[in-house]
């Protein structure tokens, strides 16, 4: 799992949201930004990847574009956590290829049922 | 709840009114695990230790300000966190994502703000002696509730 969000704070709470929902997490791994989550996904496997829009460096919709040039990552789900909650925002990140999208404040429940399903059996 | 914008064109302060409070109420209770209800600002004068501020640009422009003392913003950041201990550097960040949830929130219960509304990054200011002017010309919005006895002031200075 890799958490991406440019606040420390925030990337403690969706752990512990995660595992607040049941999901239990092997290995959690968390990057400041974009260009970080690269770098992370360059060196290591992650089952889902739960990230933020609007951060600095670069923003969640440009990594989630970027992601297919990293062998690693691609295939891997992503998940959108934000406070940009607007109907066009929603539509931007999908079609840049996320696969769900939790609009801050969020609850473990909302959490796990976006999340769940993408992992499967790896839950 | 939604609230078509059109419509609050009239009485922005009026209509948006309860639309920040709810905001703010839904902050506290999902990511803080606390119910908290707004309170008459006059009758609790806080201490502006720390106040995190974040702008907002495109339909709506002006800055939200999150502000209380120093141990309300802790225990703010101990609530987020699930009551594990907290750097003076981890409770700028929780109260900054405060501010940053409570403008998201505000402003995606306002319909016909579709992603013309943009957030800048929260700034987080700590001390007491400082003075916080907005350039904001228009309306504004006040809402404070009590954490734990002590008040959280949230302001909304919007440009006209």
């Amino acid at each position: 799992m890799l958490i991406v969000d440019d606040s420390s704070v925030m990337r403690k709470i969706v752990a512990r949201s995660l595992r607040q929902a049941g999901i239990d997490l092997e290995q959690v791994m968390e990057a400041g930004d974009g260009t970080e989550a690269l770098g992370v996904l360059r060196e290591n496997q992650v089952d889902l990847i739960l990230c933020d829009i609007n951060m600095p460096v670069m923003d969640g919709l440009e990594f989630v574009r970027q992601m297919g040039t990293v062998e690693n990552a691609k295939g891997v789900p992503v998940v959108m956590i934000t406070t940009e909650g607007s109907e066009s925002h929603v539509v931007e990140a999908l079609s840049s290829g996320a696969r769900g999208y939790i609009r801050k404040p969020f609850t473990p429940d909302q959490v796990k049922e976006h999340v769940v399903p993408l992992l499967g059996t790896k839950v | 709840m939604s609230v078509d914008t059109s419509a609050a064109v009239r009485s922005r302060e009026e209509n948006w009114q309860p639309i920040l409070e709810l905001a703010v109420e839904e902050v506290f209770e999902i990511m803080v695990g606390c119910r908290v209800k707004p309170v008459p600002k006059s009758e609790h004068k806080g201490r502006g230790e720390f106040t995190a501020m974040i702008g907002l640009a495109g339909s709506l422009c002006g800055v939200l300000t999150v502000g209380c003392d120093a141990p309300t913003a802790r225990l703010i950041a101990k609530g987020m966190l699930g009551g594990i201990a907290t750097s003076e550097e981890q409770v700028s960040d929780a109260l900054g994502e405060m501010s940053n949830m409570v403008a998201g929130n505000f402003k995606n219960k306002l319909t016909g703000m579709d992603g013309r509304c943009m957030l800048s990054v929260p700034t987080v200011v700590t001390g007491e002696e400082y003075q916080f002017r907005s350039l904001a010309d228009g309306e504004t919005l006040d809402v404070c509730v009590l954490f734990e006895g002590a008040p959280v002031a949230v302001r909304l200075e919007l440009h006209d």
